[in-house]
């Protein structure tokens, strides 16, 4: 059945070609496990995608009950967290996602790092994954206002302040983060959401088609 | 032995690969959809009667209209809400309380509306109906207005859930 519905659709748009080329790659000897079992650490890479991945589905559902508003953010996360089926284990891969997503992202780079893995002719590549690491970082910051609870708001007043500390436009750059000049209060939350789930998430997923296109372009580096 | 269907190891790795991925896949969506479907599977609360005003003494033969308050919980989200009834007595001295919500779109109806006599009338596309409920033929409502189910409590009126009138 299944054979046959892709075997109408292949012979009138030829879609075997499109995946074969995304599918279809040797993997070299020195970054397979089962020749080397040290090529473990080739898989830093594709574990963080796997996190991003369970990251932005857990994130779409947790948006059915969630609400970016001060009287009832908390109240939403505590109603979907304890009334909901499951909604604890959604929340909890959301909340553990995000810090495993930069650890897995952190033994990324030291091995890239380590194996000297970015040089000739891979720069441009450690440049996008050094601005996927600040996105993640700005995806965790803003994330961790949003359940608005006392951890929230003092760990937004602590970065918002460092943000502040910035020379010549450090006053700007906290208006802009907070929206209000003194309070960090409605329009901060509102604001930390679209971030959150609207600008950071599209840059993320632009860069990484980048990060990926150079990387099936360019080849994975050879052995050491 | 019967001829072998020998699968080829290509074969047996796709098998074996296919299940365990679909396997880890299903683990990690289930949750997640089964949150999403929560509301369809939590069922409605029992109906409650809640308290309204209106003495019982004093409905008489003509529907009168009584609102009536209550804290109503919406996840996490409490507050009040007013709901109105047209209450009557029958022929047979039983309380009839007809919810006001037209079966045609849902707009508000009320009794003599627009001066007709006898009638719930409703505004919208000129929907009518009887005393008892009953939607008349030939105006845009195909059902008879629902029905409260009612109780008594030290003289005052209490209404349900509205439920369908059979009429």
């Amino acid at each position: 059945m299944l054979n046959k519905i892709y075997d109408w659709v292949d012979e009138r748009l030829d879609i075997t070609p499109m995946w074969r080329d995304i599918a279809d790659h040797e993997v070299p000897e020195h970054v397979n496990p089962a020749h080397h079992f040290s090529a473990f650490v080739y898989c830093f890479g594709g574990l963080t995608f796997f996190v991003t991945v369970i990251q932005i589905l857990s994130g779409m559902f947790l948006t059915m009950y969630y609400v970016p508003d001060i009287k009832n953010a908390w109240e939403s996360v505590y109603y979907l967290q304890n009334e909901v089926a499951f909604g604890v284990i959604v929340r909890g891969m959301h909340h553990w996602g995000a810090s495993l997503v930069i650890v897995m992202m952190f033994l990324h780079t030291l091995r890239v790092f380590f194996q000297g893995a970015y040089k000739k002719p891979r720069e441009l590549n450690w440049v996008v994954g050094v601005l996927i690491f600040f996105v993640m970082l700005g995806l965790g910051f803003t994330g961790y206002l949003l359940p608005w609870d006392m951890k929230a708001l003092f760990a937004t007043k602590v970065g918002i302040e460092i943000a502040a500390s910035t020379p010549l436009i450090g006053h700007e750059l906290k208006v802009l983060l907070a929206g209000h000049p003194d309070i960090i209060g409605a329009q901060t939350l509102t604001r930390f959401f679209a971030i959150h789930v609207f600008f950071l998430p599209a840059a993320l997923l632009a860069l990484m088609a980048g990060h990926f296109i150079m990387i099936r372009k360019q080849g994975i580096s050879g052995p050491l | 032995m019967s001829k072998k269907q020998p699968v080829s190891r290509r074969q047996f790795l796709n098998y074996t690969l296919t299940g365990v991925g679909g396997f880890m896949a299903a683990g990690m969506l289930m949750p997640m959809v089964r949150f999403a479907v929560d509301p369809v599977l939590k069922g409605e609360a029992a109906g409650e009667y809640h308290p309204t005003q209106q003495k019982v003494s004093e409905l008489t033969d003509t529907p009168v209209r009584v609102d009536f308050s209550y804290e109503q919980t919406d996840a996490w989200y409490t507050s009040e809400v007013t709901h109105t009834a047209w209450v009557y007595k029958n022929d047979k001295g039983e309380i009839v309380a007809l919810s006001p919500v037209c079966k045609h779109l849902g707009c508000t109806v009320s009794w003599e509306g627009n001066d007709h006599k006898d009638k719930f009338f409703c505004p919208c596309h000129n929907g009518m109906y009887e005393k008892n409920g009953k939607n008349i033929p030939g105006t845009p409502p195909l059902k008879p207005l629902d029905v409260y189910p009612t109780a008594e409590k030290g003289g005052l009126l209490q209404l349900g859930k509205p439920e369908a009138n059979n009429v």
